[in-house]
């Protein structure tokens, strides 16, 4: 039966934005401040997106903890952890704004935990030289999201809830809108929209073991694509060191790490606590030399005092602590559920529960482990994405005119691999730029009517799977997605594997196009999951794509068969563009770092 | 679903159905693996039976609020709710919350809270505050706190029997926006007064602190006790208080709470 209709409804705004997560909130907030009338569209209901699942904190030299940090430190911190693939003027926006971004939200109602002297707390994180993070417990996302969310709606602006984009509208040069369907009824709806802002996150549902909910499935970058823009680096995906191993339910479920921030110790099967042996050279001197230098920095962070102890050896960045723990778990010497122990429970189980809540309650009640006696057993998860739409610094533009983009589906920010805390600072500093760089735009336009051609198309590819009788369902395409990731391009790759997954890929795309789907199309999670499918099978094909064609190791990205950096790919960003019905793949030269900035890094 | 060893089957009763037909309970037998919560089911029962088994859910973290339903009739998250901690000998019941709109399935029309948090002033600090008045010490902020660890689930909204049983028309903005009307009123900064809101529109006097919410609150928020308990106090103390009253007379109120409109109706059943 043809369900094709006739009816849909219409909205026009000056501004589109799409997802509510933190970037999204923040850049509809300042469109919105900026004159322009907004709207607001997320898949779920308000308030849920992944930005809730944030933990450790919110990384900006507010300098409260640590005196001496400044937006100079935690730009080459960046860099450094970024490998210096970073694109070096967003990194630079980054480090100088994020205090500010922090501030306002605080000015917002936001409840950060405090120093002693009354100001916002800040705990160390990995590859960050000084403590940076602002945090609530273990629970600053839902803090971030909750604060920008009351402001949101406090600001009068249009939010529509749990309706999914599967189409940006075009008239040939620019994005002019935007066209979806309501979860609940099923019915078709159209944006019209002088701007389109893509905050939908990333990509973590195309791998088995994530920290991802079911939202990362890659819309924007897919939608973005589609539309003709451009991505970059996206062979970079992060894998971050702890996500729960067991219970099998759970594999993949975020352990923050904030829990090596306050102190948690990684320990293999032979009680060896292999991080000393992996630490990379040229960053040894940053990292204490001892077991009793790692114990008095951890007691000093506790006494809240400074101190000329180095950080811990588990304070690595987050791609080397991953290859550790699965190159110890590869060799023999993992934990019963194929995992390593982190273990928090020598400090005393009071401070344990008020630093590390969410953790306590995660561990007793999904594994029935108490943290504040016994060791977590936790393993690599697929976590973040670095790559993403090619954007202007300054202003989120995308290489599409009328399209921009910020948070995790925009590329460029955190290089080779991002530092924790960067990605809620990411969030704030760059939404705001977009909301602007998007309201100034709308300005200097007049609104385009989308074709009728389109509009039919959109309405034709929602009909489609229902008609099919071919047997192909929707989640078991899945599970073979995310088998091939999971297995051909993880943390380490070959030239053999990639080209199995993008041969493999090739395959499911075809099946996808078969997809049979049952039922009314009322919240229908079947017929939901095919169009996700598709974004989450162009991401995937770009990583893998991207990963054959960077022929070195760098960050994130660890080739079995090129294990070192090669400097030609150092000044190299991998881009991925459509070209008819084909991907094409090349790179593009790095922007040259001005000297004053390079400076910065090596002194 | 990550494919494991497989021990056993546990039968699960499921709601399917949507307000026109009515819907009805159906019975489906699920494998068992360790550690396996209500949700884990429901997607099998998805992947494996049922594709279009319409259930809300995002983060399986517990973290979101989205998997609210019922199970075996006690409102609570189904990503936190283990299988092994329920009674072996009947089937699991899994229905959708009962005080909201049924939409399809498991899955229900909560829109209704969203109106209501629109109503509570937001946060309201003073303009040109000093840099210094934003300190404060941790011991004074973590009231505050707690109250802001509402993933708003919604199911104390759910259990609330005066929203349950729509035992008023009249308005009542149920625990979750009291919770957030008590983190606003004890924040340092915040200089709004919502007392004639939560009497007048929020309808604070409808709560006779049978503390069910409280039981069912996933982040362990002492809603009664810390929030309502308090704020019904605050306003006997504006409304009550003779002193209060007079001074009112004098020098008139602080800047009115709410926005003076009326909250929506009741949430209904039949979804109106």
């Amino acid at each position: 039966m043809s369900r094709a209709r006739d009816q849909y409804e219409t909205h026009a705004h000056d501004v589109l934005v799409i997802g509510a997560g933190g970037a999204g909130l923040r850049a509809a907030i300042e469109a919105q401040a900026a004159g322009a009338s907004v709207g607001l569209v997320c898949k779920s209901l308000l308030g849920k997106a992944h930005t809730v699942m944030a933990e450790g904190g919110v990384a900006a030299a507010l300098a409260n903890v640590a005196t001496d940090d400044s937006w100079r430190t935690h730009f080459r911190d960046t860099m450094l952890g970024g490998k210096m693939l970073n694109n070096w003027r967003m990194a630079q926006i980054h480090a100088q704004e994020a205090p500010d971004r922090v501030r306002e939200l605080e000015r917002w109602g936001a409840v950060f935990d405090r120093t002693r002297d009354g100001r916002i707390l800040q705990r160390p994180f990995g590859g960050h030289s000084h403590p940076r993070l602002a945090h609530v417990g273990d629970r600053t996302g839902l803090e971030m999201i909750r604060t920008l969310q009351d402001r949101a709606v406090a600001s009068g602006l249009a939010v529509y809830m749990e309706c999914t984009i599967t189409r940006l509208l075009t008239d040939g040069d620019r994005v002019i809108g935007a066209i979806g369907y309501w979860r609940t009824t099923g019915d078709m709806v159209v944006f019209r929209a002088k701007a389109v802002v893509l905050a939908t996150g990333g990509i973590g549902r195309a791998y088995q073991v994530t920290s991802n909910s079911w939202e990362y499935s890659g819309d924007g970058h897919a939608l973005a694509y589609e539309a003709g823009a451009e991505l970059i680096d996206m062979e970079f995906v992060q894998f971050h060191p702890t996500g729960m191993v067991w219970p099998p339910g759970v594999r993949g479920l975020l352990v923050t790490e904030a829990v090596r921030g306050e102190g948690g110790i990684l320990r293999n099967n032979e009680n060896d606590r292999f991080m000393w042996r992996y630490l990379p050279d040229e960053r040894r001197h940053e990292y204490a030399e001892t077991d009793s230098e790692a114990s008095r920095w951890v007691e000093a962070l506790r006494e809240g005092r400074q101190t000329d102890a180095r950080q811990p050896p588990e304070l690595s960045t987050r791609d080397n602590v991953s290859r550790a723990i699965y190159t110890e778990v590869r060799e023999g010497r993992g934990s019963e559920h194929g995992g390593v122990y982190l273990d928090i429970s020598y400090l005393p189980p009071e401070l344990v529960r008020r630093k590390l809540p969410s953790m306590y309650e995660q561990f007793r009640e999904l594994a029935g482990v108490d943290i504040t006696t016994g060791p977590m057993e936790i393993g690599p998860t697929c976590h973040y994405v670095m790559g993403g739409v090619r954007v202007d610094a300054e202003t989120g533009a995308s290489t599409r005119t009328g399209l921009f983009a910020a948070g995790e589906v925009a590329g460029g920010m955190h290089g080779a691999n991002r530092l924790g805390g960067n990605s809620l600072s990411d969030l704030l500093v760059f939404g705001q730029r977009a909301g602007v760089g998007a309201a100034a735009f709308a300005k200097e336009v007049a609104p385009d009517k989308p074709g009728s051609g389109e509009l039919a198309l959109a309405g034709t590819e929602l009909a489609a799977p229902f008609d099919h009788h071919s047997g192909t369902n929707p989640y078991r395409l899945h599970a073979e997605l995310q088998a091939t990731m999971q297995s051909l391009v993880g943390i380490f790759r070959t030239a053999e594997d990639l080209e199995t997954a993008i041969e493999r890929l090739g395959e499911l795309r075809a099946k996808w196009a078969t997809i049979e789907v049952s039922g009314p199309r009322a919240y229908n999670p079947g017929w939901n999951l095919t169009f996700e499918l598709k974004n989450m099978l162009i991401c995937s094909e770009a990583v893998a794509r991207s990963a054959l064609q960077r022929t070195e190791s760098r960050g994130a990205h660890s080739r079995i068969d090129h294990p070192d950096p090669d400097p030609a790919w150092a000044k190299r960003n991998s881009v991925v563009s459509r070209d008819g019905d084909q991907m094409r793949v090349g790179h593009s030269r790095l922007p040259e770092m001005p000297a004053e900035l390079r400076e910065l890094i090596t002194p | 679903m990550p494919v494991g060893r497989t021990h056993r089957l546990r039968h699960l009763r499921v709601f399917r159905g949507t307000p026109e037909d009515g819907g009805e309970l159906v019975e489906y037998s699920v494998p068992v693996q360790e550690g396996m919560v209500v949700l884990d089911a429901l997607h099998w029962i998805q992947a494996n039976r049922a594709p279009d088994l319409a259930v809300r859910w995002n983060c399986k973290a517990a973290k979101c609020g989205s998997c609210s339903a019922e199970v075996n009739g006690r409102p609570t998250l189904t990503c936190k709710t283990r299988l092994s901690d329920l009674p072996e000998d009947i089937p699991v019941q899994v229905e959708p919350m009962r005080t909201f709109p049924l939409v399809r399935d498991l899955v229900t029309d909560v829109s209704w809270n969203y109106e209501v948090n629109r109503r509570i002033t937001p946060f309201t600090p003073p303009e040109d505050a000093p840099e210094e008045a934003w300190r404060w010490q941790q011991e004074d902020i973590e009231r505050v706190q707690e109250f802001r660890k509402c993933i708003e689930c919604f199911l104390c909204q759910d259990i609330c029997h005066v929203l349950r049983n729509h035992e008023t028309r009249n308005p009542f903005m149920g625990p979750r926006f009291l919770v957030r009307a008590a983190g606003l009123e004890l924040h340092p900064m915040d200089r709004a007064d919502r007392t004639p809101y939560l009497r007048d529109g929020g309808g604070i006097g409808y709560c006779n602190i049978t503390k069910c919410c409280t039981e069912v609150c996933p982040e362990h928020i002492k809603i009664t006790d810390n929030a309502i308990i308090p704020l019904k106090e605050r306003v006997a103390d504006t409304y009550y208080d003779p002193v209060q009253v007079a001074w009112r007379k004098l020098f008139g109120r602080r800047s009115e709470g709410g926005s003076g409109q009326p909250i929506p109706g009741q949430p209904s059943a039949d979804g109106s």
